[in-house]
Order: C-alpha cells, then sequence, then structure tokens
C-alpha cells in the first residue's frame, strides 16, 4: 500500500534539540529557592534501621530538612518486595534510607556526615542458589521469596539438590510456577537427538546514561514533578499515586528521556522520583535531587540472572519435538522480573516446540533491584539455545539456516501455554533475507577455517518478543489554522516512537507533516494514555490510537460538511487540507473553516459530549480540559486479538583468536520482522541498537559483588561493562522484511527487543562454532573462559554462580 | 568553614564542589562589593574563561571541574553529566580544539584556554554545525543524552582530521559511550560530516 508518511524518513521535532544541546532532560531545569537534597544510601547489604539522629546535621547552617521512611510512610512501610520510596529495612547496599536537603549539595553531603545511623545488620545472600541451600540466608526478612497476594515464603532446597543442579542435572524440588502443553514424553521419545544441560546468565544493570535526577515543586496545590519515563502518561498517575497527590494535582514533566531499557517504564520502578515531590511538600521549597552515577546502579535495576536446566528433544527431520526448561530466577534486593517465563514463551514462539514444559522458582538475592531489561528472558534464553539448535543440526545432519526454517513460525502458528495464535508472522523470510543479505550460502564453508592462531565462527540467531499491546486511547485536534495537534504520551527516550506513531493520524487525514505539531512532554499539555513503551509494543499499539482519532475526526469533519454544504457525510472526502464533495471537488471547506465551525457548534465535536465512556481517566481528565477548544478526534482502542510478534535473525562472522581469547566481528546483519515499516532510520537505530546490546549480553556484562560484605564492585560503565565503540564492528548491516500485520491499521509491529536476542544467539553459536561446538552454557563468555577451554583447564569458579565472576 | 565530612568519597566530593556555587558566589559577592581583599594565601575565586568566544567572569571554587562550572554557573546544559567520573564522554567539551571530559578538568586550569560547548557551535544565524546537520540527517542520537558529547568528539576529531577513514572515526570517537548503541549511526553521522565539510 502506498503510504504518505509511513515507511518515510522524517526529521523528529527533538532531534535539532538533541544536536544542539537545547532539549532538557530533568536535570537541566532549575527554580527559584530551589534546594539540594542528597541521599542517604544503606551500607550493609540487608539490615535494619534502629536509630538515626539527624539533631546535629539539621542544626547545620544551610540545611533545610530530612525525609525519611517514617515521612513518607507513616503508617508502616508497605510488607511486599518492590522499590520503596524510603526504607527502614534496606535489602540491598545503596538503597535510599533518607535524604537531606539543603542550600546546596555540599552542605546536604556534609550534614550527612553528622548523621549518627545505627542500623542492625541481617544475614545476607547474593546468589539464589545459597539461599536456597539449607541454612542458607534469606534476602528478605520474611523470606527469600515473595508469592503474589500469599506474601514473603522461605524455599529450600537440600545440599543434594543443590549440588546435582550445579552438576547439570534436572532439579528435583518443587516449582514455584509451572505450565506445559503437549506430550512431553512422547516428544522425547519421539526425538532422534536429545540436548541436556545446565546454564547460567548474568544480572546486569541498565545503565542508562541519564542517571534518573528528579526536580519538584509544589504551586496553588499542585505537584510539579521534573522527571524521566519511557512513556509520561503510562508513567503519570501511578506516579501521583505514589506521591500521594490526586491525578488532576500532579503535573509530570518529561521531555526527554536519557534512556530507559524497561526500568523506566512503570512508576513502581522509579519511586525515587517521589523523594524531591514529598520533600518538597514538607518543606515548602523546590528540591532538586541530582543523582550520581553510582546512585543510578542502585536505584537502577538490573536484568535477572537465570540459572538454568534445559532439555531439547529434535525429530530427524529437525523438528524441534520437545522443549523442557527449569529454572531459578534472581529476584535480587527488591523482588522482581518475569525473565524465565518470558524465556519460555519466547522459545515456544520462535521455535514451535510440539510440547513443552515450563518450570521456575524466583529467589530473592541482596543485589540490585530486578526488572524488565530489553528482552527480559527471551533475550537470554536464545543465546543459550542458538548453539543447541547448531548441534542439532549437526547431529542429524542438516544446515544450519535449513533447521531454523523447518521450525520457523508463520502465519497460521501458535505459540504459549494457550497457544494464542501470532497476528502474522514471516520467520521464513526472515531467515531468507538474512541468509541473502549475509551471503550465508557463500560464508558457511569458512566455518572453523583457521589462520594461524585463529579461527572463524558462523553463527545465526532468532530474536522474539511480544510486539503489541492495546487499550489505550488517541486524542488529535484540529485548530481554526487548519494545524494539527496530536496529543501522544509516549515517552520520548529514543526510539522516536511518540513521533512515528503520530504519523498515522497525518496519515489519515492526508496532512502535510509540516501542518503537523506533536504534542507532548508535559501532563498539563492534556495528552492520552499511551501504554509504557515497554515490550516493544509502542509501534503497534500507539499507531492505532493515533489512527483511532484520526478516523473520529475525520468523521467529524465530513458530518460538518455535509451539514453545511448538504448531502450526506459518505459522499465526502479529503483532499490534506479541505474536505470536499466527492461529485463536486470545488464543493467544499478548508480543514481550518471546519474546525471553525466545530468551535461555534461545539459538543461532541469540541470534546464537549459524546466522549467514549470508556477511555482511561488520564485521557478523560485530559479531553474534560481539552474540551471546547478545537475539533477533537478521541478514540479508545478495543483489545486486538492473537499475539503481535516482532521477530529478528542475525548473522554474523568472527575471528577468535585461540591465544587470547579475543574475537573481532568480520561480518554481523541484523535483520526485522516487524510488519509494515513506519520509519526506516528509527527502525535501523534499533537493529544496531539491539546488536549492541546484544554483544554486550553475550561477552561483556554482569553484576559483581564483593561477596565478604555484599557491596557491588560494577557500579560504573566500565566495570558493568558496556559496549563502546571499539566492542562493537564499525559497520553493522540492517535490513527489514516489511510485510504488513492485519491487526494494526498500517501493518507495523514493534522491533526493540527483538534485535537484541538475535544477535546475542549468533554470537553465542559463533564463537561455539569456532570452538568446535563447544558449549559454555553460561553468559557471559568472557576472554578467560574461551582461554581456558582452549587450553584445556577446567574452570574454578563456582558451577551457575551468579552476581559473580561466573556469571 | 564546612565541616569536613569523613566519609566523602571522590564522586561526592566532586559533587559537593558543584553545588558549592551558590554559597560560594555568595561569599564571593561580598568580597567584591566590600571592597575587601580575599583571604592571604587564598585561591583566586573569580576569574575569566573564555567559552564559546565570549570571556565570561565567572566564580570557581578551587576543586570546580569544567562541567560543574558549565553547567551550574554558565548554564550551558548542553554539556551533560553522565558519570562525573571520565568514563563516558557525555561531557566532552573541546579545550583549544581537543576533546576533552568536562568533568575531569578543574575549571582554573583552564583559564589561558578556549572552551568550546556544544552551545558554541551553531552559525550566527542558526545554521548547524556541519556535525550537527550531519547527525540529524543520519538520525545518529537516540536518547539523545550523549550526543552533546558525541558532537563535541565529533568535531574534535575532524578538526585534526578533515576526512577520517571509518575506522579512524571509529578509533577518534571511542572515548564517548552511546548506551543506546547508536554507534553505527554516529560513525555514518562523522563520515557525511567530512563529505559536507
Amino acid at each position: 500500500m502506498a503510504y504518505m508518511h509511513i515507511g518515510k524518513d522524517f526529521v523528529p521535532p527533538d532531534v535539532p534539540g538533541k544536536v544542539t544541546g537545547r532539549i532538557k532532560y530533568s536535570e537541566d531545569y532549575t527554580r527559584e529557592g530551589m534546594v539540594y537534597a542528597r541521599l542517604l544510601t544503606s551500607p550493609v547489604p540487608h539490615g535494619r534501621v534502629v536509630n538515626i539522629d539527624a539533631s546535629a546535621a539539621l542544626a547545620m547552617d544551610g540545611v533545610v530538612g530530612i525525609l525519611t521512611a517514617d515521612d513518607v510512610y507513616p503508617d508502616g512501610e508497605p510488607q511486599s518486595t518492590g522499590l520503596k520510596i524510603l526504607t527502614n529495612e534496606p535489602t540491598l547496599v545503596g538503597e535510599p534510607i533518607l535524604a537531606i536537603a539543603a542550600v546546596d549539595e555540599k552542605t546536604a553531603e556534609s550534614a550527612m556526615a553528622l548523621i549518627s545511623l545505627t542500623i542492625e545488620r541481617l544475614p545476607f545472600v547474593l546468589d539464589p542458589l545459597d539461599s536456597l541451600r539449607e541454612g542458607g540466608a534469606d534476602a528478605y526478612s520474611g523470606g527469600n521469596t515473595f508469592v503474589f497476594r500469599q506474601g514473603f515464603a522461605q524455599e529450600k532446597w537440600t545440599s543434594d539438590q543443590i549440588t546435582s543442579f550445579q552438576n547439570g542435572r534436572e532439579p528435583s524440588a518443587e516449582p514455584q510456577q509451572s505450565w506445559e502443553y503437549g506430550d512431553l514424553e512422547a516428544g522425547f521419545a519421539s526425538s532422534d537427538f536429545i540436548y541436556e544441560t545446565s546454564f547460567s546468565t548474568a544480572g546486569y544493570p541498565h545503565m542508562s546514561m541519564e542517571p534518573r535526577s528528579a526536580m519538584a515543586y509544589w504551586e496553588n496545590g499542585k505537584c510539579y514533578l521534573h522527571g524521566t519515563s519511557q512513556s509520561l502518561t503510562a508513567l503519570a498517575e501511578p506516579m501521583a499515586n505514589i506521591v500521594g497527590v490526586p491525578l488532576e494535582d500532579f503535573v509530570f514533566i518529561n521531555e526527554a528521556t536519557g534512556g530507559g531499557f524497561g526500568q523506566r517504564s512503570r512508576a513502581a520502578r522509579i519511586p525515587s522520583m517521589a523523594i524531591p515531590a514529598r520533600f518538597s511538600q514538607k518543606i515548602n521549597r523546590p528540591v532538586m535531587m541530582r543523582v550520581t552515577r553510582e546512585e543510578e546502579f542502585t536505584i537502577g535495576g538490573a536484568r535477572q540472572g537465570l540459572q538454568g536446566w534445559i532439555k531439547v528433544g529434535f525429530k530427524s527431520n529437525g523438528a524441534m519435538a520437545a522443549m523442557d526448561m527449569y529454572c531459578v530466577s534472581d529476584s535480587g534486593g527488591k523482588g522482581g522480573g518475569g525473565d524465565a517465563n518470558s524465556a519460555a514463551a519466547g522459545v515456544s514462539a520462535l521455535y514451535q516446540a510440539e510440547a513443552m514444559r515450563f518450570r521456575n522458582t524466583s529467589i530473592g538475592t541482596n543485589t540490585g533491584h530486578r526488572g524488565a531489561q530489553r528482552g527480559p528472558g527471551e533475550n537470554q534464553i536464545m543465546a543459550i539455545v542458538a548453539p543447541i539448535m547448531d548441534k542439532a543440526a549437526e547431529a542429524l545432519g542438516l544446515d544450519r539456516l535449513a533447521i531454523r526454517k523447518m521450525n520457523a513460525a508463520q502465519n497460521g502458528d501458535v505459540s504459549g501455554s494457550r497457544s494464542t495464535p501470532f497476528t502474522s508472522a514471516y520467520m521464513p523470510e526472515c531467515l531468507e533475507q538474512a541468509a541473502e543479505q549475509f551471503d550465508w550460502d557463500g560464508r558457511k564453508s569458512r566455518a572453523r577455517q583457521t589462520n594461524g592462531s585463529k579461527v572463524t565462527g558462523l553463527g545465526i540467531g532468532q530474536g522474539y518478543h511480544n510486539a503489541g499491546r492495546s487499550g489505550m486511547d488517541g486524542i488529535v485536534r484540529m485548530l481554526p489554522n487548519g494545524r494539527l495537534q496530536m496529543h501522544t504520551g509516549v515517552g520520548n527516550l529514543g526510539t522516536y516512537s511518540y513521533a512515528s506513531t503520530s504519523r498515522a493520524a497525518a496519515e489519515v487525514l492526508k496532512m502535510s507533516w509540516d501542518d503537523c505539531d506533536i504534542v507532548t512532554g508535559r501532563t498539563d499539555r492534556h495528552l492520552a494514555i499511551s501504554s509504557p513503551q515497554d515490550g516493544s509494543n509502542s509501534i503497534f499499539t500507539n499507531t492505532r490510537t493515533a489512527y483511532g482519532a484520526a478516523q473520529d475526526m475525520l468523521a467529524k469533519m465530513k458530518e460538518i460538511a455535509a451539514m453545511d454544504l448538504g448531502g450526506a457525510a459518505a459522499d465526502y472526502d479529503i483532499d490534506g487540507s479541505r474536505v470536499y464533495q466527492i461529485t463536486d471537488d470545488t464543493v467544499g471547506m478548508t480543514y481550518a473553516a471546519v474546525a471553525q465551525r466545530a468551535l461555534e457548534l461545539g459538543g461532541k465535536f469540541t470534546g464537549e459530549a459524546e466522549v467514549p465512556e470508556d477511555l482511561n481517566s488520564l485521557t478523560a481528565l485530559s479531553v474534560s480540559r481539552l474540551a471546547g477548544s478545537a475539533l477533537m478526534g478521541i478514540y479508545h482502542d478495543p483489545r486486538h486479538a492473537g499475539n503481535p510478534p516482532g521477530f529478528a535473525v542475525a548473522m554474523i562472522e568472527i575471528e577468535l583468536d585461540t591465544e587470547t581469547g579475543k574475537f573481532d566481528i568480520i561480518e554481523l546483519v541484523n535483520i526485522a520482522e516487524c510488519g509494515t515499516v513506519v520509519h526506516p532510520q528509527g527502525l535501523k537505530n534499533q537493529l544496531v541498537g539491539g546488536a549492541v546490546w546484544g554483544i554486550g549480553l553475550y561477552v561483556l556484562e554482569r553484576h559483581l559483588y564483593d561477596p565478604q560484605n555484599g557491596i557491588p564492585a560494577s557500579t560504573g560503565f566500565w566495570q558493568s561493562k558496556i559496549p563502546t565503540y571499539l566492542d562493537t564492528p564499525a559497520n553493522i548491516g540492517t535490513g527489514w522484511v516489511d510485510l504488513p500485520d492485519p491487526e494494526n491499521p498500517v501493518g507495523a509491529r514493534g522491533i526493540g527487543e527483538p534485535s537484541m536476542g538475535s544477535v546475542s544467539a549468533a554470537l553465542n553459536a559463533a564463537i561455539s562454532d569456532a570452538l568446535d561446538g563447544h558449549l559454555f552454557d553460561a553468559a557471559p563468555v568472557t576472554t578467560d573462559m574461551i582461554i581456558n577451554h582452549v587450553a584445556g583447564i577446567s574452570e574454578q569458579a563456582i558451577p551457575l554462580a551468579q552476581n559473580n565472576f561466573r556469571g | 568553614m564546612y565541616p569536613v565530612n569523613p566519609k566523602l568519597t571522590r564522586r561526592r566530593f566532586i559533587k559537593g564542589v558543584i553545588a558549592s556555587g551558590a554559597a560560594a558566589t555568595s561569599t564571593s559577592i561580598w568580597y567584591a562589593a566590600n571592597g575587601a581583599e580575599r583571604p592571604p594565601g587564598s585561591v583566586e575565586r573569580l576569574i575569566r574563561i573564555n567559552v564559546n568566544g565570549q570571556v565570561r567572569s565567572v566564580d570557581v571554587a578551587p576543586q570546580e571541574t569544567l562541567a560543574s562550572t558549565l553547567r551550574y554557573k554558565l548554564g550551558l546544559t548542553g554539556t551533560k553529566l553522565g558519570c562525573n567520573r571520565g568514563e563516558c564522554g557525555a561531557c566532552t567539551v573541546l579545550v583549544d580544539d581537543i576533546a576533552s571530559y568536562g568533568c575531569s578538568i578543574l575549571t582554573h586550569s583552564v583559564k589561558a584556554k578556549r572552551i568550546e560547548t556544544v552551545e558554541g557551535l551553531e552559525s550566527a544565524n542558526g545554521d548547524l554545525h556541519p556535525v550537527q546537520q550531519a547527525f540529524v540527517e543520519e538520525l545518529s542520537p537516540q536518547c539523545g543524552y550523549c550526543t552533546p558529547g558525541q558532537v563535541m568528539a565529533a568535531v574534535g576529531l575532524l578538526r585534526a582530521n578533515p576526512n577520517p577513514t571509518r575506522e579512524e572515526a571509529r578509533q577518534g570517537m571511542a572515548g564517548n559511550i552511546c548506551r543506546c548503541g547508536s554507534y553505527d549511526s554516529y560513525l555514518n553521522g562523522v563520515m557525511r560530516a567530512a563529505e559536507i565539510g
């Protein structure tokens, strides 16, 4: 289908501000009378605050106040996992206990030194298996796990069960969570090749470039909060609840966000923003809370580490007959994370296993809090499964590309425990395109060829994430000057989805992009609710709402034209600036005239009547405040059917030096299958960014903690360690299939997360290939692991270890 | 005098220095307004630095970093602080044409030097610098937080090497981290900027 805007590149309106430094992040704001808050954080990984004596600090010149957990939770802290604003019961080093405000940060820092904090040390644990072991410490005071709707609980395994698991055998303990479909036993019985192994994948921090600084002030009973989020309207109402202010008295300001990657999608993942808000309310001064890199590490979240066991069976033709997976998930110091379940669902979707069982037990550790991070679960497991696919291909005498095609998701396929059908699926086409762009047939003979100490490895990786939701709202307005105002709550965190999804509205109304304005950045501009811009869903979800709102406006425009010019609404069409009679295009009205007429008519045309009843509360509030201001298009998106998938395929050629354990990426292509392409440059950025993240996941990034004191050792970019220019290839090939999805009005689905999983999987497969099929069954694979393997030296580290050098 | 905090880490120390602006400024103004000499042996506080071609008078604490002076004293918030410890390059500025981490330079050390920040690149008529224009055309930024630093690193690179190979550009930009992973797009931007000149 020929589109005017969809599939075309454009300059998102925030880009000039980014290259000139004009665009403002939360810490760039200032306010007259502003004071500065600093945090006193927990020095111990698990403890209980016994006493706080702040008298000397509060007596200092320049100190204006203190905020404690008792202030923010006067009825006691919530007895559950999850981040708190401030706490007297820290479960990780660095958790905020109190805040001090002063006229400047130095004074606040100095005042903190005068605070006498008495804290009772409690036992701590860094590895889930250490906590599972009988007699092992529990991360939380109420146990080592939190069961939804039941509360804290304690989970213990026998030493034999732990040791057996560490030695690669199937865990025998009862899991907390499980699902299955198909006949697993029959699946393995019909298999001609079965591979079974334990594995571990590391947790690691999000490390967004912008620390989550926040500034707040109160004015005329309203709270104004400058903060950070992945979508400002998705976050606004729950954030208002955390602050403790009615939604109508809360203004969230968020023009730009310096990276999210999952941890800024929900208010519960950023409760620290309530500190300046509550502090400002208490001391009646604007409060700026600048967050340091170390603090960002602590309160910024982390990917879950997985300790698992997997068994996969293949038929002689390469079809995956059965998959059995058991995970122990690291829930960190504050609980959270559903990576294991997503991993299993991802394998089901990507490889179409005929029978499958998933089991999981989540255990807390006194490490960084866990939650969604770019492809949570799917991207860890795809790297584990990819080389197993290669092993199966080798054992069954199949080509590595062919075995993936055999198991590829297609239109009509289903996945998961509920056998949910895909809205559409074109994985075979994606594999074909990647193979062509990479020249798989031409390159595959180079696999395992040596050149001195260097050996070539080839890898194919596939990524998947559910990539679309629904149930959000859309608002567009036509001003009497003929300009279209698109009120979006999608956050500005670098995907440009806030702009590209809005273009669906311009598409419906056939308007020049120059005549359209995106209204966003702060909730008092009266925005529509959007999805949280996580889970790769934004393109699918928010094009639906923009499109729907514009359709509502279009219907109203035709109705007004028919009312004034005669005939029925169906007799009219539009050309981007006029509504005209189809049979006589000289009869018509400009968009500006229609908007002016709407203002005269009022009622449903201006949002003063017949507003959709099922609007989300924030959208309803926005509509009520915009009512009567312009011709309005208002839309509540009904639920869609099926599972809109995002797929990606990567192919990699590496040259691995067996003397140093280092490798160079010779060629890397990353291909998307995400429905119709909405914004090519934005999609390309997701593919190259995902590739960089995929390299980080598989060979670089991890959590490191001091086992004696529980102190984090990877608080900085370099220790963590996120990929740099020199860790990634100078060129990354990208491409896309570009076939429309029927559940989206412009055919689009999301891609942000699969674009990472594909590369981590391909890289693991390539390393394995270069090492004659050896599987480390762990991520990250470090140079010392490679060198030790080549030298035939067994690893000294603890099997499956988490939050340490092996995991 | 502020009481000494024995728990001060380097980063907290720097943050404290950054934040001391308000109080320090008022002290300095008091000396100036009252014609008083500064205390014997103390470091000169009111200094002049050349920023984006303009000589700016600014009150600077002895341990104050250039990034904090630019952001919190001169209001040039385009220079970002991503780590404040010389890891990420978000604070990159040019000091006598050399790309430098603003968080790791004491302002007192650049009194005789030319400082350029991202705010100083546009021409007087508002035209973007070729690097900025190329970054727009290639959609190099994602979240944008590292972008001013990437821009300044690229400007410094191209002044030293107007026609780099892609590999030279990759090496030249290696001091700047992008968590979004937009390196490929930034390199496209650098190469395009070299073409634009």
